[in-house]
This record gives structure tokens, sequence and C-alpha cells, in this order.
């Protein structure tokens, strides 16, 4: 069985995000069928005369996006992550381009998304936004700094795309510590000299797991929630390998272009330090539950806890 | 509404001036689309002349009317409009395709006062276009939305979800004018994937559909006013020439992104008086 699917999980933070954010006359949301996934549904029940509804047509809700933007709307669209890709060209030539600024959610990302298989399972998502010049890409770990960051993106002045997951994980922040959270700064959860874990959505909690697990052996591992894997805080890079031995990155995403790749090209050219990427491996996923997935391809805390040993 | 009266003697004679700014700027940056804006050049100018809601001195209000022209290899005929209606000047044109230059190879926004669409990758116009019009129903302006599509461009599935899209919506500040040159990159259209009747298919999608001569100005200008007076969103399929105006461009695929070359030049020049 999944976990829940509401109540929690960081598309319940999206939702109420766009709640929290509807005073502001300039905030549209487009649908292309899938808010009750996304959860755009809170907004579209209360403000319907600011939701478009577009079917199943990712490309076209892109550039329905940027046209808005383009008349001074701030609009907010949303489906899974997988389909977003389908729309990678039109966010990169149709909004990015001509520096537009509307804000792409891609929910049910990651092979944690579950039972439903691989063609759900957006592993590639954070990699491609990535490549956009000037684009921020974001991953947030719980519902809570779901609602911070997308609220955070009402004066935001870049396009952006965020990645929510479909189920529920444990809270990270709570209402106190989730108002520190912002942009582009990377959210130091644990602190410890001899190794950095930094992660990112799904599998904060398991790195926060695994430092606790490392801790009962004597080792004092950092945990770094970066939510903004686009603009990277490179100053907390910094910070990090000068401090640490080593730096373990954790996510639900592939290998090959997101969290550890971002990580990895800033401190190879800038402050060499040793890394280990913990992902997804070169492969697609299949149905299963959550956690079965995550144990399939060792996204596991054991995993973690075995990287940060090698960095001793 | 009915927007401004102007001859169709003067448009002519801007639609020639248009022609000459086309094939001279092409000439001069080597490399450009000159087919698809002679084909164009017609709609624009009576579009510019009696409907378009524009001011060079006040380009981004928010009030205007938007120009989205999809088919954004075409640029050349923009930036001879945009001279004519004083947002660019010659020098502006000289620049074309040039590092720097105001005049990119593809209209784009970002660049271009009087752009209202960053192009160049096709298909995408119609669905910026539905943006600009809800944002006008949203904010209570009559700001017309005009999007210029061309007749291949049409082969892209993304212009069906827009056409789809804008109809449920009930968009009647929308505007679509087809340009029916029957000619793409590589060959004619009924050769790549000929697109048949388009305006049948464009009325299938629950458009109001007009079909006319897109060189007769007199029918232009009339169809725009169509548009303008008929309810819920209009299109205009105008059968056009490729390269019109240029015998040699004339129903030429090999014109469709071809510079002249200086012999080339001045026989169309010697045409264009």
């Amino acid at each position: 069985m999944s976990a829940p699917s509401t109540g929690g999980a960081s598309r319940d933070g999206y939702g109420a995000a766009l709640l929290n954010l509807a005073d502001d006359p300039r905030v549209v949301v487009i649908e292309a069928d899938l808010g009750k996934s996304t959860k755009s549904c809170l907004f579209r029940e209360l403000y319907p005369e600011r939701t478009i509804s577009l079917g199943i047509a990712e490309q076209n809700m892109v550039l329905v996006a940027a046209g808005l933007a383009s008349c001074g709307k701030v609009p907010f669209a949303s489906t899974f992550a997988i389909f977003t890709e389908r729309a990678f060209e039109q966010v990169r030539n149709g909004l990015a381009r001509p520096g537009l600024v509307a804000h792409i959610c891609g929910s049910h990302g990651g092979i944690h998304t579950g039972t439903d298989g691989s063609s759900a399972q957006s592993i590639e998502d954070l990699a491609l936004y990535r490549t956009i010049p000037g684009m921020t890409v974001m991953h947030p770990s719980d519902d809570l700094s779901a609602t911070k960051l997308t609220e955070e993106l009402l004066n935001h002045p870049n396009p952006s795309y965020t990645r929510t997951a479909r189920n529920k994980t444990p809270r990270i922040y709570d209402v106190d510590t989730v108002k520190s959270i912002q942009i582009g700064k990377g959210s130091v959860l644990k602190e410890g000299d001899d190794v950095a874990i930094i992660a990112i959505g799904v599998m904060v909690h398991k790195a926060l797991e695994a430092a606790e697990n490392l801790r009962s052996d004597g080792i004092n591992a950092t945990v770094v929630d970066m939510h903004t894997i686009k603009p990277l805080d490179t100053k907390l890079l910094d910070e990090l390998a000068n401090s640490v031995s080593g730096i373990v990155t954790v996510e639900d995403h592939s290998v090959i272009g997101g969290l550890g790749s971002a990580v990895s090209e800033y401190l190879s050219e800038n402050n060499p330090t040793k890394i280990r990427k913990i992902g997804v491996d070169d492969r697609f996923g299949e149905s299963g539950d959550s956690e079965e997935l995550l144990s399939l391809v060792g996204l596991t805390v054991e995993s973690i806890e075995t990287a940060a040993r090698t960095m001793l | 509404m009915k927007r401004t009266e102007v001859s169709v003697q003067s448009l002519e004679n801007m639609a020639k001036n248009c022609r000459r700014s086309i094939v001279d700027m092409i000439h001069k940056a080597g490399a450009g689309h000159p087919g698809g804006s002679l084909s164009a050049i017609d709609l624009i100018v009576a579009l510019y002349g009696t409907q378009l809601n524009v001011d060079s001195n006040n380009p981004d209000s928010s009030q205007r009317d938007r120009f989205i022209m999809s088919k954004g290899h075409a640029s050349p005929a923009v930036y001879a409009i945009l001279k004519e209606h004083n947002f660019l000047n010659q020098s502006d044109l000289d620049g074309f395709r040039s590092l720097g230059s105001v005049c990119q190879g593809h209209v784009d926004m970002k660049w271009t006062n009087g752009v209202d669409f960053s192009a160049g990758s096709l298909g995408m116009g119609l669905s910026f276009g539905i943006g600009t019009a809800f944002a006008a129903k949203m904010d209570s302006l009559d700001f017309q939305t005009w999007v210029m599509l061309g007749d291949g461009e049409t082969q892209e599935g993304q212009i069906w979800e827009a056409f789809m899209a804008a109809s449920y919506h009930n968009l009647d500040n929308l505007h679509v004018i087809i340009d029916r040159n029957r000619i793409q990159n590589d060959d004619f259209v009924n050769v790549q994937m000929e697109i048949g009747d388009v305006a049948n298919k464009v009325e299938a999608f629950g458009w109001s559909v007009r079909e006319i001569d897109g060189h007769d100005m007199e029918a232009i200008v009339e169809a725009l006013q169509w548009s303008m007076d008929t309810p819920g969103p209009s299109a205009i399929v105008a059968h056009t020439v490729k390269g019109k105006g240029v015998s040699f461009m004339e129903d030429n695929p090999s014109f469709h992104g071809k510079a002249p070359n200086d012999a080339e030049l001045t026989m169309a020049m010697e045409e264009l008086v």
C-alpha cells in the first residue's frame, strides 16, 4: 500500500499555498486536467474565475501561462512532473527565453510516486529544467516547506519549476522552523563535523534518520535540505566543503543531472571535495509501493549510512 | 466596432514599401525567409493599418492590441511594418540578424519594441494568444489579440490544442489569420503533410471561419472587420502566394528560407516599383 495521498504530501502544501496567495489578483491557476492530483483544485473551488482548465494539453498550458505572464499575471500551472516534460521545449522557448515569469509545478515526481509505474515516475525533471537559463528549480521535502516556497514565488523574478511528491512523508519542519526557509538558501537541519548529507524531497527524512544512526556510532553528520537546486546555495556548499571530510547527496532522481550533479559541478571546480551521489542509477522504475521502490533502487537509510562511512 | 479608415490604395502602397524592405533586409543579412514574409505582408499591412491599436510612443501600454506572429521566421514582414509604424528605423532593419541587433532572426519580444511574442519554434503562438485574451477578460480590458499562423505550422499538434481551448472558453477577443501559402521549409505542404481543408477543420473546432484571397487588399480589410464583428473566436484563412510580388520567388519552395543574391536583389527591386 502506498502512503495516504492526502494530508502532508508536498503537493498538499502546494495547494495550500495557492489559497494563501489568492488575495493577489494577479494570481491565476492553470490546469491540464490533473488539478485534483496536483491540488490546484483547492484554488479552483474558491476562485473559478481565475482558474483556467485546458484539458490534457500540457504544451498549450505552458504557452497560455506565458501569454498571461506577458500581461502582468502571475500564473501557476501544474500537472504531473512527467507530463511537464512533454512541454519542455515550450518552457524553454515560450516561457523562459523571453524572460516571462510563470511557475510550473510538477507533482508526483520521482520513483516514490509508486504503483502507477515507470511511465509516471519522473526521474529526470530536475535535470531538464536546471539546464534552462534563468530558471529556478525546487523540490521541497514536506508540505509546510512546499507551502512556504510556493508562497515565495509570488514576487520571484524568474520562471520556476517546483517538483512535489504524491505521497506523504514525515514532516521536516514545523510552523515556526519553516518560516526561515528561503528560495536559494539550503536549510541546515542538523550540524556535524565529520560528513555532510545533502538531500532533497522525500529523501530528506531518510537523511535525518541516517544521521541519527551514524551518531550512535560516533559519526557526526550535517544534514541539509537543499530544496532549491537552482540557484544552488554555493556559499553553503563552500562552508560544508571546508568543514567536513566528504559530502553525500541523496535524491529520488536520476544521478545524471540532478542534485548530485549540481553539487559536483560546483565543488569539483571551486572546492574539490569527496562526493558520493545516491540517486536512481541510469534506469527506469516499475510498479510497486513507494518504500519497495526506493529499496529496489538503493534509496535507503542504509545506503546513505554506508556512503557516509566511506567519507571518513 | 469599426477601427481606422484607410484607403486601399494607401495600404497597397505601404505593402509595396514593405516588400522592398523585406527583400532588402534579407539580402543585406545574407539569410532569412523571404517567401513567407512576402505572402503574409498584405495581411499584416491591412491589420496594422485598419485594426491594430498600437502606438510606437507607448509600446508597452497594457491596453494595446496584441499581434502574435506565430510563424516567427517571417520576421522581416514584422520588422517592415514596424518601421512603417515608427517602432523601428532603417538602421534597425539594416542590422537584421547581426550580433546585437534589435531585429533578431525570429521575432522576439525581448529584443524588439512592438513585438508581443518570442517565436521561432512553430506551433506556440495561438496558445500564447489565448493567454493574452484571457488576461484581457480578467482585467476587463477590451484589447484584441490577433494571431498569425502559417499553414505548415498547423501540422503542429499544439495548434489544435489551442483551437479547441479557445472555442471552449469562447474567447471572442481572439482572432486568427492563417497564411495559406501552401509551401513549408522542405517543399509544398501537400508533399510534406497535406493539411487539406484547413478552414473546415478550424470550423469543426468551434470557430467562425472565412476564406479570402490574401492579396486582395479590399477583401482583407473587409475580412478583418468581419472578424471583429463576429461573436466567438474567428479565423481568416487567407489564400496566398509564397514569395508574392517577386516573380522568381513566387510559388518557389527554394525561397522559403534563402536570401537573394546581388543579381536577384536587382531583379526583385525592379519588379517592386
